[in-house]
């Protein structure tokens, strides 16, 4: 990748990547003591699993209600918008391009952090997936609660069902998102920009002058 | 123009330790809090002193001779003038309660099987009454504070006073300073006058309940945490609570409470269930314990194992009864000095520390009587815990099952009793074909002649030996795939136990899935960029 010309702009504020790691940080303890009350084994003894489970899961659900609330006010719901424009480009170079040494067909913009697969993607996790895994974790939460809340009539299997087939589609995107943050021209490049803010592109790509800043080049 | 620091990510560490900080205070206020179901109950108990109106060893009714254990009782109730009446309608001393039920009836277990209506004298031993007989109230079974021997005081006392012998008449007058301290001692009944029968049920101490035995009599609170001694130091009355010298408790098919009250609810209740004086959210606040109150029983959690001190009898094979070393009858002792096998009685298994089995139960037990037919081609359920998930008074219990194999009439199709005590009971004899007809003409219940034996079960409510809360049954348990206390009880979705074969499969497929697809892509990079760059070079 080296010989272009590279430029950082900053595409993650504060927030936002405060509200990634620490997602990440629960996410994680979710599957692991999650997967401990689905299948019995584990790091923790049962009782101990649960506890920290409902205690992540109701911290992340309020944390989600802040991350709406975030996106709604700054509109960065647009970044979630999904498109098909250059969506088999971004296919075909994942597929193809990639192997080949290609230049990635949609890099990284300030107003369009992420490429049509991306979009649908985190829409899907966002305002589906995760959504539906805090709504069924809630329920699961608040079983004994279920006649008082006129739902009495649900089956708690049905709800850890959805629960757990949700959790295994959240640790697949778990697997193949980390792996693809080392898809950047470095291994390390997208998790850097994650931490600190700052996103490497290439310098013909066009960018705001206020967003602009000279990269210590050279890989 | 801004520049990233490292210090962006201390301030996102701060941020999640404030959140996770401001997220678990229930866990940090842990050790705080009294559970309110503890509090509650120490709030019925905290004035445990007794007062007294009455010092009995001054009555002029209780200095006076005995010559028979009838005359106490008529010394008592020239005072205690409706306690007769009141104490003979009471199953204690009818053993009868409602139709067919009651030791004196129809009842059966596995165990001695039955008292034959009462004609099996040795039965009669736990009976309220003076001398082996239904005749007159013995009051000091249940109130004596101290235990002498009556049937020998009485026998040496009525030999001796009368006597030309000047020795003789001095023995005879310190028996009788014995028998009137005896008389003057009553109070309430005590854990021994309770333990006196229902510790030593089915002919020996721990045989039966296995949550009931004489470790029971002078407990730690190790064993109990209600009744140690070294702690609240409960009689059994402290929850049995009576009224009329009915004494709380279950009968058979009745509940020993109708309705799960506590003395929040009704301050006139009896204090029978955990829940009288813990209420039913007895746990702190956010507890998982407190959901499961309306599902399971108080003890399945809180009774890890019974029979934690002495050991009780789990099985009782009637069929290998008889058998003879050199023609004579003989006894073997187990590990715990237990007899497991008597010619008398058969083959027997002790047990210690014993898990108890769980099943969901309402308060109410279903029993056979002698009368019933039975099904000899499977295990017959002589009594059964009754309930189900579906019944909302229903909870998972836990319960002592004790196994037996005992002779049934193979024509009539029902269990049979034979007559054990006495010259002509089956103990003396070991002989099926005299004691079983007469045990059943005792009963006035037709027997063929064709003896065989069948596969028993007989169920006993595990609820006392109540552990201290540091060894309860942890969640995990009953809350795990295979092995678990409730891995028996079907039906119902149970996290860590249940889970959906199909979902599980499919999930950890695209789990496996994801991870070689990106472990290939990898490798394909790693590849081409290795062979890229040898072209470029």
């Amino acid at each position: 990748m080296s010989g272009f010309r590279m430029k950082l702009i900053y595409l993650y504020s504060r927030y936002e990547r405060f509200w990634h790691w620490f997602q990440a940080a629960l996410i994680i303890i979710l599957l692991v003591t999650g997967f401990q009350v689905n299948s019995g084994y584990g790091l923790f003894d049962f009782h101990t699993a649960v506890d920290i489970h409902n205690y992540t899961g109701l911290t992340w659900l309020i944390a989600f209600a802040f991350f709406v609330f975030w996106m709604f006010t700054t509109g960065e719901w647009k970044q979630y918008i999904p498109t098909t424009k250059k969506m088999l480009a971004v296919i075909r170079y994942y597929a193809y391009g990639i192997f080949r040494g290609e230049a990635h067909p949609v890099p990284k913009r300030l107003d369009a952090k992420h490429n049509p697969l991306q979009r649908l993607t985190y829409l899907s996790l966002a305002a589906f997936l995760l959504p539906v895994q805090m709504a069924t974790g809630f329920l699961y939460w608040g079983y004994n609660s279920w006649a008082s809340w006129g739902i009495g009539g649900l089956a708690l299997e049905f709800v850890a069902l959805i629960h757990t087939a949700c959790a295994f589609a959240i640790l697949s995107f778990l697997i193949v998102h980390i792996y693809m943050t080392t898809t950047g021209h470095k291994i390390s490049a997208h998790v850097k920009a994650m931490i600190t803010g700052w996103e490497e592109v290439e310098a013909d790509e066009k960018v705001e002058a206020w967003e602009e800043r000279e990269a210590a080049q050279k890989a | 123009m801004r520049t990233p620091k490292l210090k962006h990510g201390f301030g996102a560490t701060l941020v999640v330790a404030v959140c996770l900080a401001i997220c678990w205070p229930a866990v940090a206020s842990d050790t705080e809090e009294e559970a309110p179901g503890r509090a509650m109950a120490h709030q019925v108990v905290k004035n445990q002193a007794l007062w007294n109106t009455t010092a009995h060893s001054q009555h002029a009714a209780l200095n006076k001779s005995f010559n028979s254990g009838k005359e106490i009782t008529d010394a008592c109730l020239s005072c205690h003038n409706q306690a007769a009446d009141q104490f003979k309608q009471t199953v204690h001393w009818t053993w009868v309660a409602g139709a067919d039920h009651g030791k004196a009836e129809y009842s059966l277990n596995n165990f001695c099987i039955s008292t034959n209506r009462t004609a099996d004298k040795g039965c009669l031993s736990c009976h309220p009454g003076w001398g082996m007989k239904k005749e007159s109230i013995n009051c000091l079974a249940c109130h004596g504070q101290r235990k002498i021997n009556w049937g020998e005081a009485f026998e040496d006392y009525n030999a001796f006073s009368g006597s030309s012998d000047v020795e003789e008449r001095e023995i005879a007058t310190e028996i009788q300073a014995d028998i009137q301290a005896a008389a003057q001692a009553v109070g309430l009944p005590g854990r021994s006058n309770c333990g006196d029968c229902h510790f030593k049920g089915g002919g020996g101490d721990g045989v039966k309940h296995g949550d009931l035995d004489t470790s029971l009599t002078n407990p730690d609170k190790t064993l109990d945490v209600h009744m140690g001694i070294d702690g609240q130091d409960f009689n059994c009355t402290r929850c049995h609570t009576t009224v009329n010298h009915n004494i709380a408790g279950r009968l058979y098919t009745a509940p020993a409470a109708a309705h799960r009250k506590s003395l929040v609810e009704d301050d006139l209740t009896s204090k029978i269930m955990c829940e009288s004086c813990h209420t039913d959210k007895p746990h702190k606040t956010s507890a998982k314990a407190n959901d499961h109150t309306d599902k399971v029983a108080c003890q399945s959690c809180h009774i890890p194992q019974f029979a934690r001190v002495n050991p009780t009898k789990m099985s009782w094979d009637w069929s290998k009864a008889g058998k003879r070393k050199n023609g004579k009858p003989y006894k073997t002792k187990d590990e715990f000095g237990q007899f497991d096998y008597l010619s008398m009685k058969g083959q027997m298994k002790w047990e210690k520390n014993v898990l108890p089995e769980y099943a969901w139960y309402n308060g109410s037990i279903e029993s056979i009587s002698m009368k019933d037919r039975i099904n000899p081609g499977e295990i017959v359920t002589v009594s059964r815990p009754v309930g189900s998930r579906e019944d909302e008074n229903s909870r998972i219990s836990p319960f002592k099952v004790h196994r037996g194999r005992q002779p049934y009439d193979k024509i009539h199709k029902t269990l049979v009793a034979p007559i054990l005590s006495g010259p002509k009971g089956f103990f003396k004899t070991m002989d099926w074909d005299t004691t079983v007809p007469t045990g059943q003409k005792a009963l006035g219940l037709p027997y063929s002649g064709e003896l065989g034996f069948v596969d028993t079960t007989y169920v006993f409510p595990t609820t006392h030996m109540v552990a201290p809360k540091d060894q309860v049954v942890a969640c995990g348990e009953c809350h795990t795939r295979t092995g678990g206390r409730l891995e028996n009880l079907k039906g119902f979705y149970m996290p860590g136990r249940n889970y959906n074969k199909w979902i599980n499969t499919i999930g950890w497929i695209a789990v496996l899935g994801s991870l070689v697809g990106v472990t290939f892509h990898g490798l394909g990079r790693i590849l081409s960029s290795t062979r890229n760059g040898r072209k470029e070079a």
